[in-house]
């Protein structure tokens, strides 16, 4: 008797104003209350912290006092659906584009999907570079029809917001300061830490279309003007981003 | 599959909870450590520095396994994923030693990412054994399971922890995780004795024996209530607490856990110097 399910705990764990259930005790027998809050603390913190480590830009951004009373909603909204805290956090861009305190900020749910791809390409699979000479010494139609196979740790996230500039300027000291306009990244992971690189849209489509087994031929076929395709491919292989040539 | 001569049992010595903060320190010492333990959870990413950091740490030191995330004492059944994960975690590092809570995180596919309680009684009881042999089979060794911090008490308990974990062993061949800061905490919380505690306990089947921090607060009645933080030097009343444990089970392999507030290395490793100074008296 007096048995109180998990999902009666968990439920009274995430609302701060639910009454304790009876079955859980002071050792006099009363029902517990800041003995249950030990609980409830540990979680809340324990979730918030792990967002502030997986968005720490997002939160220079916000401020510390908004980020913890943000994290307080998503982590409420969203509990994580796995035990892997290292990715956690990843519904927070929508999460912020439908979060009213923060829609002045209209930049914020991209520089949080930028820093969830840094995370991705952080504990990405590791790769082993193709040697660039072999696409080198390729004949121009071999070069065309070969395809690239593209490191798991690289990523690109395209915006309508200067992300790059943003970025920058709040981890490099003398960045320039952002203008606005759209801007696409590239992250790479060269060994152990991704970097990022400002790209155009055109090149992203173009890393997207290889890395789903297009072409190089059939992937430039697709880009406009704005490509430059012996750029990209340039900063691709001295980056260690493509794996094979198959 | 690591090659290297094969760490296959956690040494009688003092371990620490391993830090990414100390890696360099812990490489460039000659003997920083005897064995060090890592959350399973923070290296089942697909690879990058984490997983390349393990590798080198465990070609010089016995590495014990130490999971967070399994959720034994879940109502529900276990998260067939994240056994996947740990199988396939235990068979690349083969660590000297896996162990995990009596404890549960997870409910209806959410994670709490803390260690929450259950009473102890029949029910549980089975259902803990359950996922143990399950866990246990899966991995295809022996585990341990560790006596979790109490705040409050349950009215549904019929058992005590130290018989619930004596029965759970003996049902399952599990070894047990012993931590004294544990047994000081929920004992202060819970009004009991922690000699008492060590006394019934079932140390034939202890194969580790955890150290760490609390922080000290009071709940509604002015009663204390004391806080596993891990954040903070362990106390003197739970250093003797490892003496009459020690005194009783012999020496054992002695972990100090410090998961926040870091410290600089010297700080934990000072730690680590006192638990040897303890083994030396059962030595």
């Amino acid at each position: 008797m007096m048995g109180v399910d998990h999902a009666t705990f968990t439920a009274t764990i995430l609302n701060p104003d639910a009454t304790v259930p009876a079955g859980l005790q002071n050792p006099d027998g009363t029902t517990a209350s800041k003995r249950f809050d030990v609980y409830r603390n540990n979680v809340a913190v324990s979730l918030s912290d792990a967002l502030e480590t997986a968005f720490p830009i997002t939160r220079k951004l916000v401020g510390n006092a908004f980020f913890r009373a943000m994290a307080g909603v998503y982590l409420r909204k969203h509990p994580p659906t796995s035990p892997l805290m290292m990715f956690y956090g990843a519904q927070m861009p929508q999460f912020l584009r439908r979060f009213d305190p923060a829609k002045s900020i209209a930049y914020l749910p991209d520089i949080a999907a930028l820093e969830l791809a840094l995370r991705h390409a952080y504990h990405a699979a590791d790769a082993t570079p193709v040697d660039a000479q072999r696409l080198g010494v390729l004949a121009p139609d071999a070069l065309m029809g070969a395809r690239l196979r593209i490191a798991p740790a690289i990523t690109t996230v395209t915006s309508d917001f200067p992300i790059y500039s943003i970025y920058r300027a709040n981890t490099v000291t003398d960045a320039p300061k952002p203008v606005m306009q759209a801007e696409t990244v590239l992250i790479t992971r060269a060994r152990f830490d991704p970097e990022i690189h400002p790209i155009n849209a055109a090149a992203a489509r173009l890393i997207a279309a290889l890395a789903d087994g297009q072409s190089l031929g059939q992937a430039a076929a697709l880009a406009d003007e704005t490509l430059d395709l012996g750029a990209i491919l340039g900063l691709l292989l001295a980056q260690g981003a493509v794996t094979d040539i198959y | 599959m690591l090659d290297a001569a094969h760490h296959t049992s956690l040494p009688p010595r003092p371990g620490v909870g391993y830090k990414p903060q100390h890696y360099a320190d812990i490489m460039s010492h000659p003997d920083p450590v005897a064995w060090i333990e890592v959350h399973a959870e923070n290296y089942m990413g697909d690879g990058g520095r984490p997983i390349a950091q393990l590798r080198q740490l465990a070609e010089r030191f016995a590495v014990s396994v130490h999971g967070v995330g399994l959720s034994i004492g879940g109502e529900g059944n276990l998260d067939r994923d994240h056994l996947a994960r740990l199988k396939h975690l235990v068979g690349w590092l083969n660590p000297a030693s896996f162990s995990e809570h009596l404890a549960w995180s997870t409910h209806d596919s959410h994670f709490f990412n803390d260690l929450l309680p259950l009473p102890y009684n029949a029910a549980t009881l089975a259902r803990v054994a359950a996922h143990i042999n399950q866990v246990q089979d899966t991995i295809g060794r022996r585990m341990l399971l560790e006596n979790p911090s109490s705040y409050l008490a349950f009215a549904d308990a019929t058992m005590s922890e130290t018989d619930f974990l004596r029965e759970v062993s003996a049902r399952t061949g599990c070894g047990l995780l012993l931590d004294v800061n544990n047994v000081f905490v929920s004992a202060t919380n819970l009004k009991t004795s922690p000699q008492a505690y060590i006394d019934a306990f079932p140390l034939d089947a202890v194969g580790e024996i955890h150290l760490g921090g609390h922080d000290v607060d009071e709940d509604e009645t002015g009663a204390p209530l004391l806080i596993d933080s891990h954040g903070k030097p362990v106390v003197d009343p739970v250093w003797a607490l490892l003496d009459y444990t020690l005194d009783r089970a012999g020496a054992k392999p002695l972990l100090i856990e410090w998961d926040n507030d870091v410290p600089a290395w010297p700080v934990l490793a000072a730690q680590a110097t006192r638990a040897d100074a303890a083994l030396a008296l059962v030595a």
